[in-house]
């Protein structure tokens, strides 16, 4: 091979991998992942999702998972969440997994919600028992955590694939909080309810779509 | 000039640390002049101070070394290089007894002499300079037993502080105050995290079951950044926030503050101890 063709060689194999990396920085820095919108619209928006024990379909029937719902009704297996900046944004989170209690019982005051206090069944509280608690919602990004009230350990008619309808057990938790500038922040769960993983925080706790996700905020 | 094979030859090894020196003269105090004052950390504490100072020294000694390495390797680039298409053998290496003792008593001087100054500077001139020490460490600084304990606990993915000497509180902001000895006390609630708060020249291991010990003193009010800064899971990034040195005064304001902000929840805490296995760390795993 002449020097020329080995040089031709050379840089086409560095200007392919150069390129490739490019490719894979651009497509990290630009990749926005679909989400679920929030419905109504700004300033004032609502979020709606629901906990289930075991999502009950592929590829992880028995991971404990995060649904969200979509502005047509219909139960998204999603956690990217969309929500407007500078708004006020309602949640409402249907509770159908029982308590397994927080490993730091910090987190069982609500913090970051207007008021500082959630709404469970119907109640204002600034604070949950720590052991009454199934999961959490935090967002530590913009200083919200907010302790989700398990389904007691003997309620019927217990949720056992997803989605879970309202006619099964559940709790209901309603908060609010507001954004500010646009942004992505994560969110996720601080309790360690991933059972079967080592310390409880395996699999469905360390994976965007199950216990983790983004607020999308735009 | 020196004669091989009847052949007369540059004197380069003579030219090579000629080069050498002149680098080195130049080179050695921008480091310690220019570049010194800019490497990390900032000297937010005396911990971050003795750090700096050994990155400076580090860096001084390093640079010569690194010199003598490129000169001889561009020289020998731009002298030795031998061009047409014949391969001639070059002249025999001998070895030279001198130079191999002068460069094992040269280098191992170097090391013995940085590996004593690390030492001083560690135990005693630092008391451990920031670093985690372990529940008993083995370097206390002068008033240690006054110093202000505040714990620092690792959990995926959020640090949170307890502050014994103030009923106990945990919060999920760090404050300490200015010129005050500041005992650490790092500890996991998971898995193994560390404690990293770089302008204080603060780094510990944040591990479950160990009351692992650094102390700081801050020489002036200020932030610093907090990192997690060992790989812990899913949002490892994001184990980052702001910690804040305060006047006296103002921490004493601070920490008002932060009882009455927390308050709901502090008849629900553990009572502080060293270190904490939570019923769910069982329950969970």
């Amino acid at each position: 091979m002449s020097k020329a063709a080995r040089a031709l060689a050379v840089s086409a194999g560095v200007a392919f991998g150069v390129a490739l990396i490019v490719y894979y920085i651009v497509s990290y820095l630009t990749v926005t992942p679909p989400g679920v919108a929030a419905t109504g619209s700004k300033p004032r928006v609502h979020l709606t999702l629901q906990t289930v024990a075991s999502y009950g379909n592929p590829p992880h029937a028995d991971w404990v998972s995060y649904l969200a719902r979509n502005p047509s009704g219909k139960w998204v297996h999603s956690t990217v969440l969309r929500v407007p900046s500078y708004s006020k944004v309602m949640v409402t989170i249907y509770q159908f997994d029982t308590a397994t209690g927080l490993r730091n019982p910090f987190w069982g005051q609500p913090r970051g919600t207007i008021g500082g206090t959630m709404n469970v069944d119907g109640k204002t509280l600034n604070v949950l028992d720590p052991d009454l608690a199934s999961h959490t919602f935090a967002i530590p990004d913009l200083g919200v955590s907010v302790p989700l009230k398990g389904v007691a350990d003997d309620a019927k008619n217990q949720c056992s694939v997803a989605p879970c309808s309202l006619s099964e057990a559940h709790e209901t938790v309603t908060f609010s909080f507001a954004t500010g500038k646009p942004g992505k922040f994560r969110w996720q769960c601080f309790v360690p309810c991933a059972a079967g993983f080592p310390l409880g925080f395996g699999g469905p706790m360390q994976s965007v779509g199950w216990m983790d996700g983004y607020l999308m905020v735009q | 000039m020196t004669t091989i094979a009847g052949e007369r030859m540059p004197r380069h090894g003579v030219r090579i640390i000629a080069i050498w020196l002149v680098l080195t003269a130049i080179a050695v105090p921008l480091i310690v002049l220019v570049l010194g004052p800019h490497l990390p950390p900032p000297r937010m504490s005396a911990e971050a101070g003795s750090q700096r100072d050994a990155n400076t020294l580090m860096t001084a000694l390093l640079v010569p070394i690194a010199l003598l390495v490129v000169v001889y390797f561009v020289y020998s680039f731009v002298f030795f290089r031998q061009s047409g298409e014949a391969i001639l053998d070059g002249p025999p290496i001998k070895g030279h007894a001198g130079a191999q003792l002068l460069w094992i008593v040269l280098t191992s001087a170097i090391v013995l002499a940085l590996a004593v100054w690390g030492s001083y500077t560690l135990i005693a001139g630092a008391h451990g300079a920031g670093g985690g020490q372990g529940p008993d460490p083995a370097s206390k600084p002068t008033g240690y037993r006054n110093a202000l304990p505040v714990q620092v606990i690792g959990q995926q993915w959020e640090w949170t502080f307890r502050y014994p000497t103030y009923g106990g509180i945990e919060t999920r902001d760090l404050a300490i105050p200015d010129h005050t000895l500041v005992a650490f006390h790092v500890t996991s609630l998971d898995v193994t995290h560390s404690f990293w708060a770089y302008e204080l020249g603060v780094k510990a291991d944040a591990v479950p079951g160990v009351d692992n010990i650094a102390y700081v003193k801050a020489r002036h009010t200020g932030l610093f950044q907090i990192r997690c800064a060992e790989l812990c899971g899913l949002w490892h990034g994001h184990m980052s926030k702001k910690g804040r040195v305060l006047a006296s005064g103002a921490f004493q304001s601070w920490i008002a503050a932060a009882k009455t902000k927390n308050a709901a929840i502090v008849k629900y805490l553990p009572k502080y101890n060293r270190v904490y296995f939570p019923a769910p760390l069982r329950r969970a795993g």
